[in-house]
């Protein structure tokens, strides 16, 4: 079957492709963490010398960071996921109904609280993905739903999770490890299993062909409705984590839980260098990306500057990030700037 | 031609009594089609005919409406997929390309059948490595700088359709079916991709070839299909008919409708 094409033309050669443009984004954002933080030490050289600060956002960023990992799945396969915050919640409120209420042993109130997570991200998957609805609103529909079937749940009241009553789960999501905080912990650990996951998997390649060109994948084979409908699980079981992260971390759950995630999850997401329009996009990226959206808030308040800057700075690197990206992948396409 | 066809030998596939029907628009009704082991087959008609219809259902992107069968070298299959088609052999070069444009070649070429270490894990090494010696071997890249990492956005189309076109060969197929593959394509590529297709008959596999253009068509081609409003119009072989005499039947039919 070989078919060798005798007549080579002398001059047809690939050359390989830069490294900026193979590692350019990832190169970006880490440039932009850099520089962030030098501008912050000469800010506030006091407080950003000291370690205090970053064992703090060591514990608080993981909280929408791991998150933003999953949501960097659903984001490459061109949808949105925009219920997460309420889908900490539920999943919370389960653990809470199952074990404060219900009296069952912690790990299992651990296994119904994931276990929820998993079904509401299945619901939005399958509606997004089977019945083809745009994520961007049907995922609207399911936050109201799934709050609201949390408040209905818990009657709008929260409940106290204590370290003597739920030791192990303090122990998991919240005790220092040989002093470095738990929650950065998890993060790495999931950071890995997540790079494997994406880059070294059919699920995950079939993730980039999916967002990348739907029909073409459809057309060699790959089942895109359970592609998308898995990328939505994964963001579902980590809302939960986190959902139970963050509670655990304030020893209380609010029924009002996952409020003021929506934003630095999106952000940091979008700010690793993944892209708005689908079909590229890394978790590592976005693992750096969180810090810097935590840093951001802890740098503004630290460095003495009024907090009503912070959501100013946050705007501001949202959308430099994304507009930045949108002009480069139009440069590698060679479109005009306006993509028209 | 070495290859001699046995009276005996099923045909690779066969489609009997095929119809599709989209919502109230009937694309096909009661097609009766097949392709035999070392034979390239045309398909000619004109838009709207039914062409990439049925080229669809063979590679198994639709399934036939009730009352139509498929038969894969003498066996009749039900549960007609492209995973399914594509791991009986039958591999697609399309007209849309169906590249996906921000990955690099090696994702592209491994498509939907990416290959596995024995941890389960993609073996992305064999997979760049592989891709390198596909591009210098069949595609005629200078094998020194061919770079497997190379997004196919940055490609001309002709680079992008020896992608394609190596993605159906790698795979050994038994059959590959090409959706207009030359068009858009400059006349020295559409030189390359008519070799290719005879290589495919050299091979000893079979192939379907689909384009507007007859004199695409007529030379590489054994046996010829004209469908024409979702039916088969006529079935020539090349021994059969001469090309002024098809140009000639293809003008009456697009008219009347009726070959003769």
């Amino acid at each position: 079957m070989a078919t060798a094409i005798p007549d080579r033309p002398s001059d047809n050669r690939i050359a390989p492709p830069s490294a900026l443009r193979r590692h350019g984004s990832q190169l970006g954002i880490i440039g932009v963490g850099v520089a962030m933080w030098l501008a912050f030490v000469a800010a506030a050289p006091a407080v950003f010398t000291n370690l205090d600060i970053y064992r703090a956002f060591a514990q608080t960023t993981p909280q929408f960071g791991i998150i933003a990992l999953a949501l960097t799945f659903v984001v490459i396969t061109g949808e949105i996921d925009l219920s997460f915050p309420s889908i900490m919640a539920l999943g919370t409120a389960a653990f809470c109904l199952t074990t404060s209420y219900g009296g069952a042993p912690w790990w299992i109130g651990l296994v119904c609280a994931l276990a929820t997570g998993a079904a509401c991200g299945l619901l939005n998957g399958l509606l997004v993905a089977k019945l083809n609805i745009p994520s961007l609103v049907i995922t609207i529909g399911t936050s109201f739903l799934f709050r609201g079937l949390e408040l209905v749940l818990m009657n709008g009241t929260g409940v106290p999770l204590t370290a003597d009553k739920f030791p192990q789960m303090h122990a998991l999501l919240r005790a220092s490890v040989f002093g470095f905080p738990i929650q950065t912990l998890w993060m790495i650990v999931i950071l890995i299993v997540f790079w494997v996951l994406l880059n070294r998997t059919r699920f995950g390649a079939h993730v980039f062909l999916v967002g990348d060109n739907p029909t073409s994948a459809r057309l060699m084979g790959v089942n895109a409705v359970s592609v998308k409908a898995r990328a939505f699980v994964l963001v579902g079981v980590t809302a939960v984590f986190s959902g139970l992260m963050t509670s655990i971390y304030g020893y209380y759950f609010w029924p009002t839980t996952g409020d003021g995630f929506l934003l630095n999850t999106i952000a940091s997401v979008f700010l690793g260098g993944t892209s708005v329009f689908g079909g590229t996009g890394s978790v590592v990226g976005t693992f750096v990306a969180s810090y810097i959206i935590g840093a951001i808030n802890a740098g503004i308040v630290s460095a003495g500057i009024n907090a009503f800057y912070t959501q100013l700075a946050f705007g501001l690197v949202i959308v430099i990030s994304v507009v930045l990206q949108t002009l480069i992948e139009r440069r590698i396409r060679r479109q005009s700037l306006t993509g028209r | 031609m070495t290859q001699s066809v046995g009276a005996a030998d099923p045909p690779v596939i066969e489609l009997r009594n095929v119809s599709k029907t989209f919502g109230e628009v009937r694309s096909l009704s009661g097609v009766n089609f097949s392709v035999n082991r070392g034979e390239i087959v045309g398909l000619l008609g004109d838009n709207g005919a039914g062409k990439s219809t049925l080229v669809k259902i063979v590679m198994g992107f639709h399934r036939p409406d009730a009352g139509g069968e498929i038969f894969f070298e003498g066996r009749r299959i039900d549960d007609w997929s492209v995973a399914r088609a594509r791991s009986l052999g039958i591999e697609t070069v399309y007209q849309e390309r169906a590249l996906s444009e921000k990955q690099p070649i090696w994702r592209n070429m491994f498509m939907g059948r990416e290959p596995r270490t024995r941890w389960g894990l993609l073996d992305v090494k064999r997979m760049r490595s592989e891709s390198t010696r596909l591009m210098s071997e069949h595609m005629g890249f200078t094998s020194a700088a061919v770079h497997p990492d190379n997004i196919v956005t940055t490609m001309s189309g002709g680079e992008k359709q020896g992608v394609a076109i190596t993605r159906a060969l790698y795979f050994d197929a038994e059959l590959v079916i090409l959706d207009e593959p030359t068009m858009g394509l400059s006349l020295s590529e559409t030189r390359k991709t008519l070799d290719f297709v005879s290589g495919i008959k050299k091979a000893g596999k079979s192939a379907i070839f689909i384009d507007h253009n007859i004199f695409h068509v007529y030379p590489v081609v054994d046996r010829l299909y004209v469908l024409d409003r979702g039916k088969v119009a006529g079935v020539y072989a090349k021994s059969e008919i001469t090309m002024d005499e098809l140009l000639d039947r293809l003008y009456r039919v697009a008219r009347s409708g009726s070959m003769d």
